[in-house]
């Protein structure tokens, strides 16, 4: 009844062609964007304790998770080329931006957090060089090497963290016009609205990208490679220019991992297999070739334990810490399973399918 | 010109210097590639019976061995366990067919991927839930497994053979050779090669793909336990073990994924070259180079075969 667009006429091309041609999704968007930029932080400022604590722990790191499950998404979700390396690329970003930060401490945190997204592009384009001549379950094992290989590299070599005793990175303090932007001293408020800014412009990007002729011309090659490249496409521009998008955006995601939610340093550990994993359950279960199924997806993976957490907690059953981390795990399993038998297209085309049903209520068809 | 020297003169010179060491180096290859052989098997006859790459195939060996070896502390007798554990495999073959399997039948083969790799979030938690996550030691003498070592005296020097290796490079023989003698001359045996060689004339002539499934998924069990038995009385069982049966996807994209004979050369070649490289060219970019090697070993490979040495040759149609 409200979500109608009977009466929109478009009048040109580009209104045609807009990301949110509806008026309804526009409005819609933009409440998001208000609640997420005003309303959050407003909650946190009335309620300091639960508002840091939900800032800290739920928004900053499901904003970043989202962006790395973006940059998953168009690898594995519009190229078709499936990725197990995405927690390596993580990884180069953030040792990229803690090396660039300390070797040049004058430069803004947030240009140096841009910048290391580059890194992982072009480590990411090297090892994407392959995938012109291997394809499907050999390129994902061939996505595996260079996992191994740059998490090998995290450990092994000293130059990267700086030759500290503990193998780990450590975040100093940075600040922008007199305010800690990373570091101890920083507030969740303000790494919180660097983290928003960040991730929505990228996504604004993401989205132009793939409504464009890049896009398109990644989910040509995701359909049927062959087919694309008679109709004109070059495969490996086309291809690596996934991955170079794709590792840019996974390096911003790690680095603002470090430097945002870690706040103060973390191990190599962090950028293991097991966040390559994590990241390509999120774009399953959210749905491959969707931006808004990353957020879905992020939302669910990530916030889902902690609300399991939250309800044993509050339950008082006694259950220990360990137990809910392998029931956690398990249900990730089983939520993968289900959401795959249900819908293998993920959380995305359910929201498709609900929008479809909101036009034409209160009929049928 | 000195580290060309270091890359490709220094390590034969060490080769030939001291040849006991590099057949240690070579045996203990071999063990590790059978063993790596053993787990792409798994994956190979899952992959051929139902064209689903089995993801979790890394995690049903860590799960096999954790559900021995816990029964084991329950206080089951050791040879009940073992009875045991291939029934709660069958189990488990049961569960992925009815549950998983079945309700996605006719999906697109990275669906099926994708469910296998929840499949593989569910056994790890279900594991660590039941058996705990803290590492075990495998029960090797209740199964009547050799323990010490052997050692020869030859070329000049000691060699050095571990009994446990012995027994797992006869084991995995006999289990490969048991597996070629199911699949060639028995009934069921026939049906599984009629299926992975096309399903829907499979099904045409009377073979039911579900009870196929059940099989295979069995016997990838099987395999996956005597794989756990062996890698577990290497080192622990252990959740860390899953990081080890993720070699055996460079063996397999080596091998090609449909052949048998190809997960077995593979092994060998990625085991082998994994311990030499480590050995004798690790120091130079300072050791642990064998986490990453194998991937890079088949990747050499790949690029001049991208179906791998044995694999089907790709015809792609529009």
């Amino acid at each position: 009844m409200f979500y109608r667009e009977t009466g929109q006429y478009k009048t040109s091309y580009a209104a045609d062609m807009a990301v949110f041609p509806i008026l309804q999704d526009r409005i819609g968007v933009g409440l998001m964007l208000l609640v997420a930029a005003v309303g959050i932080p407003l909650f946190a400022t009335l309620f300091p304790a639960t508002g840091n604590f939900f800032l800290q722990v739920i928004m900053i790191p499901f904003l970043i998770f989202a962006l790395a499950a973006i940059g998953l998404n168009i690898l594995t979700g519009y190229t078709g080329l499936i990725s197990l390396g995405t927690g390596a690329f993580m990884g180069v970003g953030a040792f990229a931006c803690y090396k660039l930060t300390t070797i040049f401490p004058g430069v803004n945190i947030i240009v140096w957090i841009l910048a290391s997204g580059f890194f992982s592009c072009a480590v990411g384009v090297v090892f994407g060089l392959p995938s012109l001549r291997i394809k499907g379950f050999y390129l994902a094992v061939a996505t595996l090497a260079a996992q191994f290989f740059l998490q090998w590299c995290f450990v092994r070599v000293p130059w990267l963290f700086n030759y500290n005793a503990s193998g780990a990175i450590e975040v100093p303090e940075r600040t922008l016009f007199g305010v800690a932007l990373t570091g101890a001293n920083a507030t969740a408020m303000t790494r919180y609205f660097v983290v928003l800014a960040i991730v929505v412009g990228l996504t604004w990007i993401a989205s132009n990208l793939i409504h464009g002729r890049i896009g398109r011309s990644w989910m040509a090659v995701r359909d049927m490679d062959i087919a694309a490249q008679l109709m004109g496409i070059k495969l490996l521009p086309a291809k690596l220019l996934a991955f170079a998008v794709s590792s840019f955006y996974c390096g911003v995601a790690g680095a603002m991992m470090v430097f945002f939610w870690y706040a103060t340093g973390a191990e190599p550990e962090v950028f293991s297999i097991r966040q390559s994993f994590f990241i390509l359950s999120m774009i399953i279960i959210g749905g491959l070739g969707s931006l808004i199924g990353s957020y879905f997806g992020a939302a669910l993976i990530y916030i889902m334990p902690i609300l399991l957490g939250w309800l044993a907690d509050v339950s008082g059953l006694p259950i220990g810490a360990a137990t809910i981390e392998h029931l956690r795990v398990m249900l990730t399993g089983v939520l993968i399973i289900f959401f795959l038998i249900v819908e293998p297209h993920g959380l995305a085309r359910l929201w498709q399918i609900g929008k479809q049903k909101l036009r034409i209520w209160p009929f049928p068809y | 010109m000195d580290i060309l020297y270091k890359i490709f003169i220094d390590p034969f010179v060490q080769m030939g210097g001291a040849p006991d060491l590099l057949v240690q180096t070579l045996w203990e290859g071999l063990v590790g590639g059978v063993l790596y052989a053993l787990i792409a098997l798994g994956f190979v006859l899952i992959f051929k019976a139902s064209g689903v790459f089995n993801f979790a195939q890394g995690i049903m060996m860590v799960f096999a061995a954790l559900t021995l070896v816990g029964l084991y502390e329950k206080g089951v007798p050791a040879f009940l366990a073992l009875l045991l554990t291939i029934g709660v495999m069958y189990a488990l073959a049961l569960g992925i067919e009815r549950m998983v399997l079945r309700p996605l039948v006719n999906q697109p083969d990275i669906i099926l991927f994708m469910a296998t790799f929840g499949l593989t979030f569910v056994l790890v938690g279900l594991g660590e839930l039941i058996f705990g996550g803290e590492p075990k030691q495998m029960i090797t003498e209740q199964l009547w497994l050799p323990k010490g070592a052997i050692d020869i005296k030859m070329l000049g020097g000691l060699v050095s053979l571990q009994k446990i290796d012995i027994a797992a490079a006869v084991i995995a023989s006999i289990m490969v050779a048991g597996l070629a003698v199911f699949f060639q001359s028995t009934r069921i045996g026939r049906a599984l090669r009629a299926v992975a060689d096309d399903h829907q004339a499979a099904l045409s002539v009377g073979i039911s793909l579900n009870q196929i499934w059940v099989i295979v998924w069995f016997t990838a069990g099987i395999v996956a336990l005597a794989t756990g038995i062996m890698w577990g009385a290497r080192s622990d069982v252990s959740f860390a073990l899953e990081i080890i049966a993720l070699k055996a996807l460079p063996v397999l994209i080596l091998g090609g994924f449909t052949s048998i004979p190809g997960a077995i050369v593979g092994g060998l070649i990625i085991g082998i070259g994994e311990k030499l490289g480590e050995f004798y060219w690790g120091p130079l970019l300072g050791n642990g180079i064998e986490s990453w090697l194998a991937y890079f070993i088949a990747l050499a490979f790949l690029l001049f075969r991208p179906q791998g040495l044995f694999g089907e040759k790709i015809i792609e149609r529009i």
